[in-house]
């Protein structure tokens, strides 16, 4: 029996457009995440997505609805709930060193924690690569710093928003299994959104399906593939598809509003 | 074989290039020798001549020195070609010397007062050297002390109207006014509001910084991402970490750019204010000895400026290159 950590109810997010139009980016959302689990939103572009994840992590306030983590309401960010952006978030004054340690000078809690620095260092695998800056490296070791730089204030949650969206496959594929690593290690719970199917299926406890306009979740999956999860096994292509053919349900159903 | 060649080739252009480098230094000293002074002496009050001790004594000193600077870049490449590429130049520096020395000191083709040979002006190093040093040590003063000020207010200010919405709206209209009037025009003020000379410079010139500086702060500081912000605020981050640790380092680069412009400014104000109000400096030098007609100090006291806001602005870029190191290679220099 797992403990619930992260509980969203009937929470709506509307924005007023630059033409004065309203966009409902979330209607009615509601959604429970269990403590260590890994859990995944995906869906088509405008769903809603990011807005959820920024509705977790306290950047923004929803009009109606509440959400709690470990049962304290979310008002305002907070280092308990990490996060994770697309990519370009490092500070480009900071060296990779002085960047995972600004998780805890925000804090100010550096002093104390500072041997944790080194640990991640070498936990993200950029050994030697300490006092380079942000623009030295490539794509996929930024994000690794990015996530490390979360992780090291020991969140309850860390929020991942399309993590990997901008980087070439291989990369991809080398920063899911250290994603993988870090959360078997620590059992952080993670609440990763998506564009990519086989990114939510390799790495997810549960994939939850959205829809937009308005931004709803449409369908909640439990994928009980055993792990480590082989990519090209009957099984995984097997509910590849079932999810593909969701999606594209998905968007079939928002066919006729393009009409209007 | 082809290769100890082509050492021994680019071995000899660099002699060739260091030998052009000196010629005309050596070709100036040659020509201080070859020829008697003349100028001064139709002169019909105290006609005299200058001394060439310390301009010969001087061209050695440039022969020595682009020598050394040759020796020590002849074992790196990269300092070879540098060195290459600047030896027309230099060579044109030794020329130009020796016509001066020729059209002024020696055939008296350009005339006293004004157009004193080199030999004169260099001399006033050997006429009074201490009170020359004690002046350039003034006007340093002088420039450090306003422009730090002025750079310290110009920040302060910045950080104010970038950071506080209510503070914008009150002083960046100010800002924005005063900022354009040179700070020239506010000298009668300044001279009658600080009685001392010192006191009226230094607030003139942190005029020049206060203004360009603050600007720029608030400027680089409102431009930070907003990603940063949002980032450093999921790490836990309070207002004062906000501001000091994102948006002022997001901002340095403006700053610098800042302090780049109002460089030039301050120079020129430092300048005037010496000229007009102090009682010390190089202006002051320099009006001293223009009302007794000795033009060849003027000269002196510029060329020492020139090496002066020289050696300021190199250091300046210095601290640029230390303080946004992580740009390096981000931007194009
Ligand atoms: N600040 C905002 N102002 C106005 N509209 C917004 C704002 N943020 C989001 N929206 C709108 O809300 C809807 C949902 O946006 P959101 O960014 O959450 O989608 P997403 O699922 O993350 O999309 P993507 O996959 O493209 O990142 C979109 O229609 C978007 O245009
Ligand atoms: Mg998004």
């Amino acid at each position: 029996m797992s403990n619930l950590l992260l509980s969203i109810e009937h929470v709506s997010r509307t924005y007023i457009d630059s033409n004065d139009n309203r966009v409902d980016a979330l209607a009615d959302v509601s959604l429970t995440v269990d403590d260590g689990e890994f859990v995944s939103i995906i869906g088509p572009s405008g769903c809603g997505k990011t807005t959820l994840l920024r509705l977790i992590a306290g950047l923004d306030t929803p009009q109606s609805g509440t959400l709690t983590l470990s049962g304290e309401p979310i008002t305002e960010p907070d280092p308990n709930r990490g996060y994770v952006f697309q990519q370009g978030s490092l500070f480009p004054w900071l060296t990779v060193e002085k960047n995972i340690a600004s998780g805890l000078k925000a804090r100010g809690v550096y002093a104390e924690e500072k041997h944790h620095v080194a640990e991640y260092i070498e936990l993200i695998g950029l050994t030697g690569f300490e006092k380079s800056y942000p623009h030295q490296i490539s794509g996929g070791m930024a994000q690794r710093v990015s996530i490390a730089r979360a992780l090291i204030n020991r969140p309850a949650a860390l929020l991942l928003d399309e993590p990997m969206g901008a980087l070439d496959s291989f990369t991809r594929a080398d920063l899911q299994d250290k994603l993988l690593e870090l959360w078997s290690r620590d059992r952080t719970t993670m609440v990763l959104v998506t564009h990519d199917v086989d990114e939510a299926l390799y790495l997810s406890d549960r994939i939850v399906i959205m829809t937009p306009r308005p931004g709803k979740i449409s369908e909640i999956l439990t994928i009980e593939l055993p792990r480590p999860r082989q990519r090209s096994e009957a099984e995984f292509l097997a509910l590849r598809g079932k999810i593909l053919q969701k999606l594209h349900l998905a968007s079939a159903r928002v066919e006729p509003e393009y009409a209007i | 074989m082809s290769v100890s060649n082509q050492k021994a080739d680019s071995k000899k252009r660099f002699v060739l290039y260091l030998c052009v480098t000196l010629i005309g230094f050596v070709a100036a000293e040659v020509m201080s020798f070859a020829l008697p002074n003349t100028q001064g002496l139709k002169l019909k009050i105290n006609p005299h001549v200058a001394d060439d001790l310390a301009y010969r004594v001087a061209l050695a000193g440039l022969f020595l020195l682009y020598l050394g600077i040759g020796i020590f870049s002849a074992f790196r490449r990269d300092r070879r070609e540098k060195f290459i590429k600047r030896a027309p130049f230099r060579l044109a520096i030794g020329l130009l010397l020796l016509t001066w020395d020729l059209l002024a000191s020696k055939l008296d083709i350009l005339h006293l007062p004004f157009f004193p040979g080199p030999s004169s002006v260099v001399n006033v190093l050997r006429e009074e050297p201490l009170y020359l040093l004690l002046q350039t040590g003034f006007s340093i003063r002088l420039f450090f002390a306003g422009f730090l000020s002025g750079v310290v207010l110009g920040v302060g200010t910045g950080i104010l109207i970038g950071w506080f919405a209510r503070a914008k709206y009150w002083v960046m209209p100010v800002l924005k006014i005063t900022g354009v009037i040179p700070a020239v025009a506010w000298m009668p003020i300044a001279l009658s509001v600080f009685h001392k000379g010192f006191y009226a410079g230094t607030f003139l010139v942190s005029m020049c910084g206060w203004f360009p500086i603050a600007f720029m702060t608030a400027q680089g500081m409102a431009n930070t991402q907003k990603t940063y912000f949002e980032v450093a605020k999921t790490l836990g981050a309070k207002t004062p970490y906000l501001l000091f640790r994102v948006a002022l380092p997001n901002a340095l680069p403006n700053i610098f750019t800042g302090i780049t412009t109002a460089n030039g400014l301050a120079f020129t104000m430092l300048v005037v204010s010496e000229m007009m109000g102090a009682k010390g400096g190089l202006g002051y030098y320099i009006t001293l000895a223009r009302q007794v007609s000795n033009y060849y100090k003027i000269y002196a006291a510029i060329i020492i400026m020139a090496v002066l806001f020289s050696l300021i602005l190199k250091l300046v870029n210095f601290i640029r290159g230390r303080v946004l190191i992580w740009q390096r290679g981000l931007i194009n220099e």
